[in-house]
């Protein structure tokens, strides 16, 4: 505080602290107490808001214990209320999500962090970039062509012979991952790239002089040095999937349906605010139980991340 | 379990760069050898490519008579120890140490039972739960040498690894150094800048410079009889004195300078441009002139050091030249501004060929 006053002077520390203060305010606290508000109250005609049918209650919440169904999740039949079937489908792919995105930026965050020379890294990081200059929508539908039944993909894969018919890549939950893991798999790229990079290369060269293998020196000393950086690139590709509407939206198929989906219904289709903002607190509060848990499984702390 | 290394013709090329150029060197099993030289002479690129982590341009490493030639680090009989050690941090001391032989499938109680033992040899016992970061620097260079010395390799190779230590430990790590390779007989390779650390420590010192190797000899003969300029003022201080040879031969010559005709050794390589190479602890201060290699001074300045008082005298030309005095109680110390004589014993001065470096 002292620091920034001396640095820029009252008037614009006085402008940096407003600003944030309103976006944290206005943008952020405000909206969330009022959906957190209304989402204890029932859904009620205009005359009736205020009157004394306006009671708090927990109704809203209960809502996702409707309407049991039979369904699968990874190949294992399940009975349970269809708002719950949804959720947990959401959080298994999310998770999967996850785990892919880990597969892929894992290798190329060590690749730009210790193998590739430091000339050709801003090239590099350009291409990695130039993706996200486009808007989301757009990404989502140029996958939605590629991956479409008649699409490039297919032709591509047809004409090196690789398959014999078209695969029908938007099926299930198949086009929503690719689509997510494609949309987020930056921010698990980058948290890495920057924990690998902090990583002492003499320590690489001491396991290596020591005698181990190039898995054990990832096993044993890049992994575990990058843990944090792992964990929180896990943690914000698995909120930013279950949370994601556009892309289970365009990339979905008949028989996927993504948690956001089911608010988006209950908001917009059935105009009930109040039980949809039950569902988005329910979605961010059994996220955040569902993410503590797992970082407890691993041993990661908060304030690993926070570094 | 020891292992000799022989250099054979390395180079070692970085683009344009040639920064280890023709270097041959046999170096006996069990021997501490060091490679001694300024900061960008070559030296740490020779301990890589010892150690397999870069590649000669030209020219074959031989370990215990085996060419090294494409084997990988992890298959050398070498083990490094790294300028700033590399301890792992997330491990603690005891799997810090046992890592070679955990790498080699060593059961797990095997690998405690020897990261003790090995505690136990550097003198840090019960070290073994502890975590890296709540040891001392000395503590650590302990850990990183018994780390090295678990996977029992023939030959150490050691980037210098007391720089980073404060004056005292450095000294004190010296002498366990020493010891440590004494007990082990393993092969040290030790680099360094520090012509004290060499000169204490080893059997034989390579003094490099622009990647070369300008003489390889026991510390007492770099230090007595350097071959050149480059080596004479790197390993110590010296007076020197451009002039020419007047009557060249072997032996004893005479060496003209601008203060004087000094008769001085003269090295077998004297020729082409030369200077003469006096260490200051070997000028003698007298009141009247000597019989030979006398030169009048002034007393300009006199520093007390403790162990020895340094006397600087200037000449009638304006040469400032250097006496150190051992302060043994018998020394008298002049007042600036005295009249004296500087002499030197011929055959502790040496006229020297000026090639290389300095």
């Amino acid at each position: 505080m002292q620091d920034l006053l001396r640095r820029y002077g009252a008037a614009l520390t006085a402008a940096f602290i407003l600003l944030t203060g309103f976006w944290l305010l206005v943008l952020v606290i405000l909206p969330n107490i009022t959906l957190f508000e209304a989402s204890f109250r029932p859904y009620l005609p205009v005359v009736d808001v205020g009157g004394p049918r306006d009671t708090y209650s927990l109704n809203n919440y209960a809502k996702i214990l409707d309407n049991s169904v039979d369904g699968s999740i990874l190949g294992i039949p399940v009975h349970m209320p269809v708002h719950i079937l949804t959720f947990l489908l959401t959080i298994t792919y999310s998770a999967l999500v996850t785990i892919l995105c880990f597969c892929l930026a894992y290798p190329l965050a060590f690749y730009l962090s210790k193998v590739v020379s430091p000339r050709s890294l801003p090239t590099l990081f350009l291409m990695l970039f130039v993706p996200l200059w486009v808007s989301e929508v757009l990404r989502a539908f140029a996958w939605y062509i590629i991956l479409a039944l008649k699409g490039p993909l297919n032709w591509f894969l047809l004409t090196l012979g690789l398959i014999d018919a078209p695969v029908r890549w938007i099926a299930g939950y198949d086009g929503i991952i690719i689509g997510l893991v494609y949309t987020y798999v930056l921010f698990m790229v980058f948290p890495i790239y920057n924990a690998i990079q902090s990583l002492d290369t003499n320590q690489i060269e001491a396991a290596d002089d020591l005698g181990a293998s190039w898995w054990r020196i990832h096993w044993r000393i890049v992994l575990p040095h990058s843990k944090p950086g792992i964990a929180s690139g896990a943690v914000m590709v698995f909120m930013l999937s279950a949370g994601s509407l556009l892309v289970p939206s365009l990339l979905g198929s008949p028989n996927s349906n993504w948690f956001t989906q089911t608010i988006q219904q209950w908001m917009l289709e059935s105009q009930d605010w109040n039980t949809g903002s039950a569902y988005a607190f329910m979605l961010l509060i059994l996220c955040t139980v569902f993410v503590s848990l797992v970082m407890r499984l691993f041993r990661v702390k908060l304030t690993d991340i926070a570094k | 379990m020891s292992a000799g290394i022989d250099l054979d013709n390395v180079c070692c090329d970085f683009g344009s760069f040639r920064a280890v150029d023709h270097v041959n060197v046999n170096i006996q099993p069990g021997e501490f050898f060091s490679f001694l030289g300024p900061s960008g002479c070559g030296k740490t690129t020779i301990l890589r490519m010892i150690s397999g982590f870069t590649d000669p341009s030209s020219g074959a490493i031989r370990i215990g008579g085996k060419d090294m030639k494409g084997q990988r680090p992890n298959q050398r009989p070498t083990a490094l120890i790294f300028q700033n050690l590399a301890l792992f941090p997330l491990m603690p001391i005891w799997e810090n140490i046992s890592f070679g032989l955990e790498v080699r499938g060593v059961d797990k109680a095997t690998r405690r039972k020897k990261a003790d033992e090995l505690l136990a040899l550097v003198d840090l016992p019960d070290a073994g739960d502890k975590m890296v970061s709540q040891l001392s620097g000395g503590q650590k260079q302990r850990v990183a040498i018994a780390r090295a010395l678990a996977v029992e390799p023939s030959v150490m190779l050691l980037d210098e690894p007391l720089s980073a230590l404060d004056l005292k430990l450095r000294q004190h790590m010296r002498a366990e150094l020493r010891a440590i390779q004494k007990r082990t007989g393993v092969t040290f390779i030790y680099i360094t800048h520090d012509q004290g650390e060499a000169l204490a420590m080893s059997d034989r010192v390579g003094v490099m410079s622009q990647g070369r190797l300008q003489q390889v000899a026991n510390p007492r003969d770099i230090y007595n009889n350097p071959v050149n300029g480059f080596v004479a003022s790197f390993v110590g201080e010296n007076n020197i004195l451009p002039g020419s040879v007047q009557n060249p031969g072997a032996g004893i010559a005479s060496f003209e300078t601008a203060i004087g005709t000094f008769r001085a050794r003269l090295g077998d390589q004297s020729k082409g441009d030369v200077k003469l190479y006096v260490r200051p602890e070997h000028m003698t201060l007298l009141a009247a002139a000597g019989a030979e290699n006398s030169v009048p001074v002034t007393v300009a300045d006199v520093s007390f050091e403790g162990n020895f008082i340094a006397v600087q005298g200037v000449t009638a030309n304006g040469t400032t030249l250097t006496a150190e005095l051992r302060n043994d109680g018998s020394a008298t110390v002049p007042a600036p501004g005295t009249q004296m004589h500087m002499t030197f014993d011929a055959a502790r001065a040496a006229i020297l060929p000026n090639t290389t470096g300095a």
